[in-house]
């Protein structure tokens, strides 16, 4: 915590994971400090001896918050839904949250694990595109699917939740690799309601401490 | 369900995910009936399943009361989870070719345990996080006999390696093993 008190959430602009906790804290209305780590600086400021002590995974995002350190964008979302609870990010039936759950592990283990900057490091520069875009397509394609089934206005219902925080990031990376998204109509009208609250704009990649000047909005 | 009413569990033997799923069904006393299915691509849904059946069957528990260590034992299991297994599962091992699979397996799960084995520093007591076996445990071994097939070298990882240890002498990771699934084939059965 700072001298202040406030959270510290250790966070790349860029970072699809570091969004989804920053909208969490948006709509949660809970201030907090950003220490920005550059995954490409300096060989990657995640690799330095100084974050690794406070996160072993070498990854963003990091919340320091009551005197603990959490990894892991759904645990920190989660932990912040059972100590700040209002507003919900997961519904109350039991049913809807595992759906919400589900939703978030697609994305968050099916989905973007396999197109991080790391993996894509290793499967070498000419075939970075075509490896994101495919993993991509199958999560999405799985999504799309599921979505006829779960959504309303939002990925479950009528309310935001978890699986929205997931959502939205992972569309932008899909945009960044160039996926059509004409095979997705729900993801893309539920990804366009979504990007009209005030939460998941304040979050947004082109609004952070450390957005390049050229990207910023 | 099934018309009996039990729990259907789709469900191959080797999958680590499904073997997660299937401890925790041990764990709970819950009847289930499997159903084998020819692995497809599975990820990492199955926490979902099981933080549904904490919520609908809660006991015995498989996440601490406080908040913190729900937290950790969330964030060890995603670790795992989306951390280490999806790079290193069947759809992703058939794209990265045949020459290069166990260089990039073992390099998934070496750099996730070596996170891990620091993480558990703080957390573990007799299991993964304090005492009490979690959804965390239920990550862990399921992945370490990952790290065994992929011929992982675990002596960095001592942490690891001792409650993996203990948990597999607990019955509902036994039941579970692979080794003794209705789809085992039989030259691989226990």
């Amino acid at each position: 915590m700072t001298e202040s008190g406030k959270p510290i959430l250790y966070s790349y602009f860029r970072s699809s994971c570091s969004w989804r906790v920053r909208i969490a804290l948006a709509l949660k209305s809970i201030d907090y400090e950003t220490i920005p780590i550059n995954l490409i600086k300096d060989g990657g400021q995640q690799f330095s001896e100084e974050f690794q002590k406070l996160n072993p995974m070498k990854q963003v995002p990091a919340l320091k918050i009551d005197g603990t350190i959490i990894g892991q964008s759904l645990a920190i979302i989660e932990y912040l839904e059972e100590t700040r609870p209002t507003p919900r990010l997961l519904p109350q039936d039991p049913k809807k949250r595992a759906h919400v759950r589900m939703i978030s592990d697609l994305i968050a283990s099916g989905i973007q694990p396999l197109q991080n900057l790391s993996v894509l490091k290793e499967v070498g520069q000419e075939n970075q595109l075509t490896w994101a875009q495919e993993a991509i397509n199958f999560g999405f394609n799985a999504l799309e699917q599921i979505l006829q089934t779960t959504a309303g206005k939002y990925c479950v219902g009528n309310e935001v939740s978890m699986a929205d925080l997931c959502l939205v990031p992972q569309v932008a990376n899909a945009e960044r690799f160039k996926v059509d998204l004409t095979p997705y109509p729900t993801i893309s009208r539920i990804n366009k309601s979504l990007l009209a609250l005030e939460a998941f704009q304040v979050s947004h990649p082109c609004r952070q401490p450390d957005t390049p000047p050229e990207l910023r909005a």
